[in-house]
Order: structure tokens, then sequence, then C-alpha cells
């Protein structure tokens, strides 16, 4: 009886996706790169990777519990945060800076504003900026194999030439989840066919970011040097795990495919003119900030109302 | 707690510049890359609040008010100029750490905020003293930011390097780390609950929104707009009421009169 009278509202049919499926999505969809990480840059970088999820979880809890509020740990939110984190850090970093990182991302920029979903930008990678400006000198030395030398973008900006299939396959120095193209390309396949992100954030990027290269790269129409500016720095990366963030990108389609173009012109700009080789964190915090905006110009007409008269 | 105790008393907790009333903030997020510069800016502006308070409350009476602000800016651009002189003439690194922030004294809005609101309608003497409480609050509000800027972005205490260099944290001494510790602090003292007008342990003021900042969402004029509204509504109700009073008297008056010529 009591079952028959069971009165919902609406929406009355669900998925059974969650908060907590598509976070460990997007988890399983960073493993090939982190495990690429571990394996070029040893076993440091797996401190750092473990060391950092750690961090993550033990502040959310902490604060949770501090201010009374749910504790949302399982959720996993906080482990992609700290993930990403740590995938944004070079392989050779003191390990209390990832810690500081960590707890910067959750506290300050995610629990500070109300927790999931209520923080404007992306946790981990306003976390990576701050660890940027803070401690330029560790955050910009990148080691391979116990030789620290510059990163591929780097030699491309002061004009140098650099080998694109070792790019592509992670031969190179950089953080520890950014070098392999290939690997992160299997997760970004992943999570498409698992219908976590959808391609419209990293296409209109990554299109807008190859024009922006070919116009203005100063090299005319050098499909070697836009598939390095491709292959290097965070770009990939950027693109599919970083921009597709479902808290600080529009839901609106339209307002994605402009928040990609945005997110390609500002990377563009930065790298090309601006004062570092790499810009794809500046270029995602800042078109974070925008979000709100785009939504609201290309918010789609509700189903039965009058289109507006021009 | 008498009359001069109290502005003091008002300046540095009750309603602190930095902390409550939120005054100033160019100073505040500018010059608090350390503490001596914190205290060299605070000093300095109460200096000049000190004087222009105390000559404006005795001017009072002589300036029109159609043109008091600009005669309160010349004043105060007079003190400014003789501070910033006698800053350049005695201590030159200071004056080189706050540069233009000094001569940027004269459009400090706790200066003419105090003015308008102070000095313009009190005694030479209270104002000097609103003027001295007022300046230590902003003192102790520069001082505790450029502290904390100090001693986590540079690692060092009034100039004593404590921390090594590995460790300074560079963002605090830039302009995101001057947001971040104003922040962190404001909410300090909004949870130690220093009775303050920002949250709600103060007494009730006389304003019409009730003065409740805490719980006010930055629509004070809203809900001022609203307050009036209804007392407006109120009188209007109550006058139509002893209309309708007074009608029906006359209406009584005139039945009793009828009445008697019947009978």
């Amino acid at each position: 009886m009591s079952r028959l009278l069971n009165v919902s509202s609406s929406p009355h049919v669900r998925d059974t996706v969650t908060t907590k499926s598509i976070m460990y999505d997007v988890l399983i969809a960073m493993l090939p790169a982190a495990a690429f990480g571990v394996y070029q840059f040893g076993f440091h970088a797996l401190l750092v990777l473990i060391e950092t999820m750690a961090v993550c979880v033990i502040s959310e809890y902490v604060f949770e519990k501090a201010l009374g509020r749910p504790v949302t740990i399982a959720d996993g939110s906080a482990l992609v945060t700290g993930m990403i984190l740590a995938l944004n850090m070079p392989p050779d970093i003191p390990v209390w800076m990832p810690a500081l990182g960590g707890v910067f991302a959750i506290i300050i920029v995610k629990q500070l504003y109300g927790g999931l979903g209520q923080n404007f930008m992306n946790p981990a990678l306003a976390a990576r900026c701050f660890l940027l400006i803070s401690f330029t000198g560790k955050m910009t030395t990148f080691t391979l194999d116990g030789v620290s030398g510059a990163t591929p973008l780097a030699v491309l900006k002061s004009g140098g030439s650099v080998d694109v299939a070792a790019m592509f396959l992670g031969r190179i120095p950089g953080t520890i989840g950014e070098v392999s193209v290939v690997a992160l390309l299997i997760g970004a396949a992943y999570m498409l066919v698992k219908k976590v992100i959808t391609i419209r954030i990293p296409a209109a990027y990554i299109l807008t970011f190859s024009v922006f290269v070919l116009l203005f790269g100063g090299h005319g129409f050098d499909l070697n040097y836009l598939a390095a500016h491709l292959c290097g720095g965070g770009l990939i990366f950027g693109a599919f795990f970083m921009a597709t963030d479902y808290v600080t990108s529009p839901l609106t389609p339209n307002g994605q495919i402009l928040f990609g173009v945005l997110l390609g012109c500002l990377t563009g700009l930065f790298r090309l003119f601006g004062g570092s080789a790499e810009g794809v964190s500046y270029a995602i915090i800042l078109s974070n900030i925008v979000v709100p905006l785009i939504e609201k110009v290309t918010l789609p007409k509700a189903f039965g109302k009058e289109a507006k008269k021009s | 707690m008498n009359k001069y105790t109290e502005r003091l008393y008002n300046g540095i907790v009750k309603e602190n510049p930095t902390f409550i009333l939120m005054l100033g903030m160019c100073p505040t997020l500018a010059v608090t890359t350390s503490a001596m510069n914190g205290i060299g800016m605070g000093l300095s502006t109460t200096a000049v609040l000190i004087f222009s308070n105390a000559i404006i409350a005795a001017m009072r009476k002589i300036i029109p008010d159609r043109v008091r602000i600009p005669a309160f800016i010349v004043i105060v651009a007079s003190l400014v100029t003789i501070v910033q002189l006698l800053i350049q003439g005695f201590l030159p690194a200071l004056d080189s750490a706050l540069g233009i922030y000094i001569p940027l004294i004269v459009v400090n809005c706790i200066i003419l905020g105090r003015a308008e609101s102070y000095a313009s309608k009190n005694d030479a003497i209270s104002s000097a003293f609103d003027g001295i409480g007022m300046g230590l609050g902003f003192t102790v509000g520069l001082t505790a930011i450029g502290i904390f800027r100090e001693l986590l972005g540079s690692g060092s205490f009034f100039g004593i390097s404590i921390i090594p260099e590995e460790y300074h944290i560079a963002i605090f001494v830039l302009a995101p780390g001057a947001f971040f510790v104003l922040a962190m602090l404001t909410a300090l003292q909004n949870k130690f609950k220093l009775p303050s007008a920002t949250n709600g342990s103060a007494k009730q003021s006389k304003l019409a929104c009730g003065g409740d900042c805490m719980h006010c969402s930055g629509s004070s004029c809203m809900s001022n707009h609203e307050i009036l509204e209804t007392r407006k509504r109120q009188a209007e109700e109550e006058a139509l009421e002893k209309k309708k009073a007074a009608l029906a008297a006359k209406e009584a008056e005139l039945k009793a009169a009828t009445e008697k010529k019947e009978s």
C-alpha cells in the first residue's frame, strides 16, 4: 500500500550514473598517463602521486569534520583533484610542495566556496598556479634520467628544433602526467566511450589552438611545428582532463564550444606571445572565471517558449 | 567609558577600518608586503587623520555645506604634503618603500569618510580622538596583514630572517597573497566575535535597516527602502483608521441628534 503512494517529483526516469561513478571513470582514464609517468620518472613520481591524493582526501575529511558538514570523501572528487595536481608536478619536486598544493586546492579553492560543485575554478589547476607563482624555480625544473633540461616547448620557443615522435610517445622532460600523448589519448578515448565527457570542449580547444598557431606562429603552414605545439606541454592533458571538469565548464552545448575557442585563443596567446613557454594552466583558470558569463549568453531557448523577436 | 576612550575603542575594535568597515583597501592590499611597511603606512595615515579631523571639526561651522568636499580635500591634501615631505626628509627608506601610496593618502576613503560622517558633526577634541582611534585601528590592521605576509612570503619577522629561503611561499608577497591574508584575518575576527558591526554582537543601531551587517547581503539600501515603505504604509493605514473613526463618531453624533429630534 505505502509503496503505491510513493510520490516523488520529476525527473522520474533516472540513470545509474552518479558523481561517484563519473569520478572513478576519470581516475581510471588518468591511470595510463600516471603509469607512464611512474615508469619514466621512477619511484619519486609514484611517491608524489600517492602523497598528493592522500593529502587531498585528508584535508577534505578534516575540513568537513571541523565544520560539521557531511563528509564527501567517498565520491572520489578529492582523489581526482589530487591526481590531476600530482600529474601536473615536475618529477623531482620536494615532497612538501604538492602537499601544500593539495591543502590549498581542497580547502581554499574548493571547500571555502562551498565544496564540490561550488568552486569557480578548477582546484587542481588553481593549486598548480599557486605553486608555480610561489616556487617558480622548483616548479620549472624538469629532469629526465637524472639530467635536467629544457622542455620541448621551451626549446621551440627559443628557436630550436624538437623530435616530435619522442614527444608523442613521451620520452621528454615535463611534468609527471603530461609527457606521453599516447597514454593521455588512451585515457581520453576511454572517457569519450563511457560518455563521461563530450568531444566539444577538447575539439574546439585543439582546433582553435591549431588555427592560432598556424596564423601567428611565424612558421607559415609548417605541420611539424604545429605537431610539436600540440604534443608539447599540457595541451592534450588540459584539453581532455582539466578543461572538461564538470563544475568549471559550461553546461550548454554552444557554451562548451565557445569555451573551447576561448581556451584555444588564450593558450596560443600565452605560448606564442607570453613570457613563458607554457600557458595551458593559466588559460584554463582564466576561462573558468568567465564560464558563468558564457552560460548566460548561450542559454538555449526553453521548449515551448517563443523565440525572441529580432 | 568616557567620550574619548569610547572613540578609541570604536576605531580600534568596534569599527576597525580594515576588518570591519573595509575602507582604505587600496593601501591595505598594496603596501602590506612587510610588517614595517604596514606600520609606516598606518602611522602616516594616523597623523593625517588626527589633524584633518581636528581642523575640519574646528572649521565645520564656516565651511559652506555645498562646497564641503572640495574644502575637506584641500585640508587633507595640505596635511598629506606635510607628512610626505617629513617622511622624505627623515625616513627615506620608508618613502621609497611606500612610494606613490603616500600622496594617495589624500584619496584614502577612511579620511574622507571620517570627515564626512564624524568630524563635520562633532567638536574638535572628540574628532581628534576619533582620528587617533581610526588611525590606530588602520595601523593594527595593516601591521597584522604585513606580519603574516612577510612571515609566509619572505620568511622574516620585522626584517629578521627566521625561515630559510627554500620554504618561502612567494605568492604571499605578491598581490594574491594580500587577498588571502586579508580574507583569512577578517574571517577570524568574525569568528572570534569581538563585538563589531559585522558579527551581530554590537548593539542595535538607529539606522533604518537595524545595522545588522552580518545578516545583510549587501543590499542595505534595499532593506532601508523596504523598511521606509513599511513605515509609510503603516502611517497611511493609521491615518485611514483615524479617518474612519472620526467618520463613525460623526455618524453616531448625527444619529443621536436625529433620535433626539424624533423623540
